[in-house]
């Protein structure tokens, strides 16, 4: 363990907000890659059964 | 009718039956959903508790853990989406074409993220957010070159055409990825030399690259399935028309 308390983590030795940043944005940017695609999805499926019903409707 | 050999693995046809890959990813799915969970809670938790402060740069030293995967899986998958737009071009295999495509939106994030951690850390090192530096310039023009793809592809009415001409685009683009690699050694740069590299031991003690080594494992197997989530998408979006694709949708 590199720290010896919480607030000292926090503090990163002076460069808490450069490195909490950096992790703040690779979090935004990996749960973007994934829930993105997941909501596109979910969409998709919508539209195509939305279709397919509609066609063996006629 | 005699069957003629070819030269080519019975996996390479598999591959280029859209239902065949869009059953396979979704068996790999879980697997590299699990391991990139892993991979990265226990990278980030080593990396941000665990690893040691630098003795020049200090705790923003720690900013490497999400720079060099960052970086380096920016730059694989430029590769990637290259080879499979080359393979696409050649062998008119439709589900290259959609690994390619699928390839640039996770691409461009992922380089904005190599970028954005290189500035942040940049500012309390070198003093400065960002340099003309030939790395950071480099970077930013395989940043540009998915924005051309992304562009290029959306601004084509049909996904053939379309896949072909970004094919060009991301195959001529190649040539930044040996200047990103060897900008460090041909121009005078702040940025530092590989951390790490196929031949030698990585410079830095062992407790140090360790974490950094899970960090790269576990970026590579998130990119596999957020790729892998795209893909299955873009099957599904374009063989709607195929029975296959109707059975699996009259079950939902």
């Amino acid at each position: 363990m590199s720290f010896n308390s919480f607030s000292e983590f926090l503090a990163m030795g002076g460069h808490g907000l450069y490195v909490w940043l950096s992790y703040g944005i690779a979090l935004a940017i990996v749960a973007l890659n994934l829930i993105e695609p997941l909501m596109a999805r979910k969409q998709l499926i919508t539209d195509l059964v939305r279709r397919l019903r509609r066609e063996s409707s006629n | 009718m005699a069957e003629k050999k070819s030269w080519l693995p019975r996996w390479f046809y598999q591959l280029a039956s859209p239902r065949w890959c869009y059953e396979f990813m979704g068996r790999l799915l879980p697997w590299f959903g699990a391991g990139a969970l892993l991979l990265l809670v226990a990278g980030t938790v080593w990396s941000l508790l665990y690893a040691p402060a630098d003795y020049q740069q200090g705790n923003s030293f720690r900013i490497i853990y999400i720079h060099v995967p960052a970086a380096i899986l920016a730059q694989s998958c430029y590769m990637l989406m290259a080879v499979a737009g080359a393979i696409g071009l050649i062998w008119k295999m439709k589900v290259a074409d959609m690994v390619a495509k699928s390839c640039a939106p996770i691409g461009a994030t992922i380089a904005v993220l190599a970028l954005a951690t290189g500035a942040i850390w940049g500012k309390p090192t070198w003093g400065a957010w960002w340099v003309w530096d030939a790395r950071l310039t480099s970077m930013l023009v395989l940043l540009f070159l998915y924005l051309g793809v992304i562009a290029l592809h959306s601004a084509m009415e049909s996904d053939a055409t379309a896949s072909q001409a970004t094919s060009v685009l991301a195959l001529v683009g190649l040539v930044n990825i040996p200047i990103i690699k060897y900008s460090v050694e041909w121009w005078n740069t702040l940025h530092q030399p590989a951390t790490f590299t196929l031949t030698e031991k990585p410079a830095m003690p062992t407790e140090m690259w360790l974490p950094l080594l899970v960090m790269v494992i576990g970026f590579y197997c998130f990119f596999a399935v957020s790729l892998m989530l795209r893909v299955r998408n873009e099957i599904l979006r374009r063989e709607r028309r195929a029975s296959w694709v109707r059975t699996l949708l009259d079950k939902v």
